[in-house]
């Protein structure tokens, strides 16, 4: 039997018929971390993105960056969720499992749907293999894969003879193998090989026989599927294109769209970028993309360490640069006292956090929202910045724009959260015009602007203070981390003093929430039972809870927070609204109480710490706790990964 | 140091109207009058001058300096330098420092700032102590110092600012005190040095560790145990009665008796500022029978870090327009009609 294969159904359906059209697909490539599924899933991303379907992308892998062959905690997966409709989550249960080796096989095989797919390598399932993944028999012969349906055959031996008269060694030509299993799955999902062996040579210009062979073995893979006789499960799907705004599409990772964000970001201000950065996962790969943007005006110095890489990045703003700051939650801890620096002599400066699951060292490859407190209050003092937070990997390139403008406009650093799932998913992204971005010009104080003297402490209306370059003329002045006097900068801690500055310190940034959007309700009512409120990458998942539920009559309605510090004036309205406020969270409940605490609304966690994002049946399965007797209301019956944690049950209030 | 024309200026110019606020008969005053009266000697312009400091009795300096200034945080500041000097090379980046900031919690990052030879000139205001804190052993208290944190004496060893300096790459390394009438031309050479000049100045703290430099410093043995050294003079000392000469069977320095002004004869050293072997053994002389290396010990420029990263910059960017439409619709891409 076909596999089930449909948007939103879980488990078994009825079957596609054959080369039917399907209006959404999930597929899961599993291997060992050294069998290039990360690569193997952008190809097919990209694949699937020239074919015109909506996306999403999920790339799981482990943080050893070659664990040892064929072991569990080696292995590497790329999901990806594509159809003919809008996409925001990589999908709950993989339709398809392409299992390179048994270790893949028996870590995502509980995550198939009953009836799915799973393609496997016999070539890979030797006694060793065997033993490595904990398998006492083969599971290809001991009937423990009933509810699937088994495509099994010799994916290595059929690479080898593919790529043979290439010449390469067995090494070598088995590395091709991700391109076979690439070369059937665009077979089976009526994709175009040409960007592929386009994208090939282009990657082995210096080895044209590397690249001869990895196209031979791509077009292997797709004849295979082709000519094989394996009519059976073995059809081609075809996923039909989303309709979409009409314009120029690219796919888009986080950690680009945040590199571009910044980009635009300065060149509306009108400054050059300093970034200052310190390698660490995720957070890394923006460092990466800025490195190749130099022409725009960019500087990027890999410092000895996080408080380094900060405190330069301060030292280029001192100087009139726009800097900028990069990590995830252990360097942004590192970070913290500098961060207060930048508050006290109240620069502009721009810190992404790409979060991962803490605390410590705590999951470097898998992500969590848990650093909204860090964020919020994690500083000594009474050191209020704006916090910004992106919901998805396109959204990421506006938050960076907004961080660049309220950074420079407020005279404040500001914290741009993201995380390791949205820095490293990709999704369709319709390709903005230059043209049609407001600028927001920065003007240096150029003249004194006191009685014969300058006042580098001296606020305007907003309480912002001027921003004054060394090297202008006349205006020589002293900032630092020790408590000034008002209007002059001198030191000076003497009580009334700190209290008066602490007060103006907050209510710039207080005053910050009359400069951003009034939030609104990205889906439903204004008024009704349940209002989710979400933050971050989680409005994937949440936004298809919320859009099932309402199909089944709930009044539930989706709102999802982007400026989280200081919150949108409106927020506390909106909230007042709804009987219920449920708010999922990848941490323990950190908005809810930023939200508990501002608005003394009773909302009600639902929380997940596992390192994997939501799945839209765990959500689905909470909000549908706030509903009696409604009808296809059955809660949902969560299907995840065995490794993976179900979200612990709610208490409803 | 800058390319910029040289501004006239006087000691005036440089001071400001904040207090002073070290202790009275610290040492750092004389350091700072030091500085003072050297900056206009060297023709720098105050707008175009910045002092950045960490944190500390020596990191108040910049307050007292009528040029910018940047009090950061404790050890950063070479971090904070470094961002100023790429952000805008035109400028004089001064650094104040200390034996606790530079050696201790900024140790890090006084180690890369020379590594990378950052053009700035770094001043390391030794005391031998904290004191801000009041009082407690720093990383170069010799062993055996009192304090409320070693009430037997310190058991750790000090470490020599001028020995990691030289380990860690740095390209000249100079030492003075806050009195000497030296000082000024020291600060001169560490100026006029492109690239990170790194100048430790023994300072007096007269509260927590009082004339503690006075065993060679004092009138009555300075002459006898401290050894000045000049590029292209021999290495004497004690009137020219001593000097340094290189021991052959055991590859080190030796201190020799010199007769009748023979120095040749007793095969004294003559100071090359560009011998990077006879800097390391100048500064890691034992004190006694050793006298203490003074003046510039290494003057040896190479590429400055800021220059470097230009160049790099300029040939990543080569041919390369700035396009932000292009660069936005950068990859594969399709288009929806």
């Amino acid at each position: 039997m076909m596999a089930t294969i449909s948007s939103d159904d879980r488990g078994a359906g009825p079957a596609a018929p054959e080369g039917a059209a399907v209006e959404a697909v999930v597929v899961r490539f599993a291997g060992d971390s050294g069998d290039g599924m990360q690569l193997t899933g952008g190809q097919f991303t990209l694949s699937t993105a020239l074919a015109g379907n909506d996306l999403a992308t999920f790339p799981d892998f482990p943080a050893e960056i070659r664990a040892p062959q064929g072991t569990l905690f080696g292995v590497s997966a790329f999901q990806i969720n594509f159809g003919s409709s809008e996409i925001t989550t990589a999908g709950d249960a993989p339709d398809v499992l392409v299992a390179m080796n048994p270790a893949a096989l028996k870590t995502n095989i509980h995550a198939l749907k009953p009836g799915g797919m799973v393609i496997v390598d016999t070539g890979e399932f030797g006694r060793r293999n065997l033993e490595k993944a904990k398998y006492a028999e083969s599971p290809l012969e001991d009937g423990s894969l009933a509810r699937w349906d088994v495509l099994a055959f010799d994916i290595s031996a059929l690479t080898l003879e593919a790529v043979k008269p290439f010449g390469l060694g067995n090494k070598e030509a088995l590395r091709c193998k991700n391109m076979w299993t690439l070369g059937l799955a665009l077979w089976m999902f009526d994709r175009d090989r040409g960007p592929l062996v386009d994208w090939l040579n282009a990657k082995f210009a210096k080895n044209p026989v590397l690249a001869a062979a990895n196209i031979a073995a791509l077009n292997a893979g797709h004849a295979y599927g082709e000519t094989a006789e394996l009519a059976g499960p073995m059809q081609r799907l075809h996923v039909d294109p989303v309709p979409s705004a009409p314009g120029l599409y690219r796919t888009v990772t986080g950690a680009e769209a945040i590199s571009l964000g910044l980009v635009a970001g300065c060149r509306l201000a009108g400054l050059p970028m300093f970034f200052g950065g310190y390698p660490i996962t995720p957070a890394s790969a923006i460092l990466h993309h800025l490195v190749k943007m130099k022409e725009f005006g960019v500087t990027t110095f890999q410092a000895e360490d996080e408080i380094a890489a900060i405190c330069s990045a301060i030292g280029a703003s001192y100087a009139g640069q726009l800097g900028v700051t990069s990590s995830s939650g252990p360097g942004i801890a590192l970070k913290g006292e500098a961060m207060g620096l930048a508050v006290m002599t109240e620069l502009p400066l721009v810190i992404v956090n790409s979060q991962r699951g803490g605390p410590s060292t705590g999951l470097p490859t898998k992500t969590e929202q848990s650093d909204l407190y860090q964020a919020v209050y994690g500083r000594n003092g009474d050191a209020p910045l704006p916090v910004i937070a992106a919901r998805s990997p396109a959204d990421a390139f506006r938050c960076a724009i907004e961080a660049c403008r309220i950074a420079t406009a407020f005279m404040t650093p500001v914290i741009l959260l993201t995380d390791g799932y949205t820095a490293n998913a990709s999704e369709p992204w319709q390709v903005p015009d230059p043209e049609t971005f407001e600028a927001f010009p920065v003007r240096f104080l150029e003249e004194r602007n006191g009685v014969d003297r300058v006042l580098p402490y001296k606020r305007d209306e907003r309480g912002v203070r001027p921003w004054i370059r060394p090297g202008t003329p006349g205006l020589m002045h002293r900032i630092g981390g020790i408590e000034k006097a008002l209007d002059t900068g001198n030191i000076d801690y003497a009580p009334d003093v700190h209290q008066a500055q602490t007060d103006a310190r907050k209510a710039r940034i207080d005053g910050i929430a009359s400069a951003i959007p009034p939030q609104d309700i990205c889906l439903g009512e204004d008024s009704g039972s349940l209002l989710v409120v979400g933050w971050g990458s989680t409005f994937g998942p949440i936004h298809q809870a919320v859009r099932r539920a309402r199909t089944k009559g709930l009044a539930v309605s989706h709102l999802h927070v982007r400026h989280v510090w200081p919150l949108p004036p409106n927020l506390g309205t909106l909230l007042a609204e709804f009987e219920h406020v449920l708010v999922p969270e990848m941490n323990t409940g950190q908005l809810k109480t930023l939200l508990r605490d501002r608005y003394l609304v009773d909302a009600v966690s639902l929380n997940k710490t596992s390192g994997q994002p939501f799945a839209i049946a765990e959500l689905e399965d909470a909000i549908a706790r706030f509903f009696d007797g409604v009808a296809g209301n059955e809660g949902g019956e969560v299907e995840v990964n065995e490794n993976q944690l179900p979200a612990p049950g709610i208490e409803r209030p | 140091m800058n390319d910029m024309t040289p501004i006239e200026t006087t000691l005036k110019d440089w001071e400001t109207d904040q207090e002073v606020r070290w202790c009275p008969g610290c040492g750092d005053y004389a350091i700072l009058k030091a500085v003072q009266r050297t900056l206009p000697m060297l023709g720098a312009d105050p707008k175009n001058t910045v002092f950045v400091s960490g944190i500390g009795c020596s990191s108040r300096f910049p307050y007292y300096v009528q040029s910018y200034g940047f009090h950061s945080i404790h050890g950063r500041a070479p971090a904070v330098a470094t961002g100023i000097k790429l952000a805008n090379p035109q400028l004089d980046v001064w650094l104040i420092t200390g034996d606790g900031d530079g050696m201790s919690i900024g140790g890090n990052h006084t180690m890369h700032v020379l590594r990378r030879n950052l053009d700035c000139q770094i001043m390391l205001f030794n005391n031998e102590i904290y004191g801000l804190t009041k009082g407690q052993y720093s990383p170069t208290s010799r062993t055996g110092t009192p304090s409320p944190t070693s009430p037997a004496g310190s058991v750790d060893r000090p470490a020599s600012p001028c020995a990691f300096a030289l380990g860690s790459g740095a390209r000249f390394v100079a030492r003075s005190y806050d009195v000497s009438k030296d000082l000024p031309e020291v600060l001169k050479a560490a100026y006029r040095h492109k690239g990170a000049a790194f100048v430790e100045i023994f300072q007096n703290c007269i509260v927590y560790n009082k004339d503690r430099f006075d065993d060679f410093i004092e009138k009555s043995v300075a002459a006898e145990s401290q050894v000045q050294c000049r590029d292209g003079e021999p290495l004497l000392f004690a009137k020219g009665t001593k000097g340094l000469a290189l021991d052959l069977e055991t590859l080190s320095l030796k201190v020799v008796e010199v007769t009748d002004g023979d120095w040749q004869g007793a095969g004294v050293l003559v100071h090359n500022v560009r011998n990077r072997g006879l800097a390391h053994m100048l500064v890691e002389m034992p004190f006694r029978p050793f006298p203490m290396a003074l003046g510039v010990i290494y003057d040896d420029p190479a590429t400055t870090f800021e220059s470097a990263v230009i160049a790099e910059r300029q040939s990543l960017i080569a041919g390369k327009t700035a396009d932000l439409g292009k660069l936005l619709a950068q990859g594969q891409t399709w288009t929806v009609p």
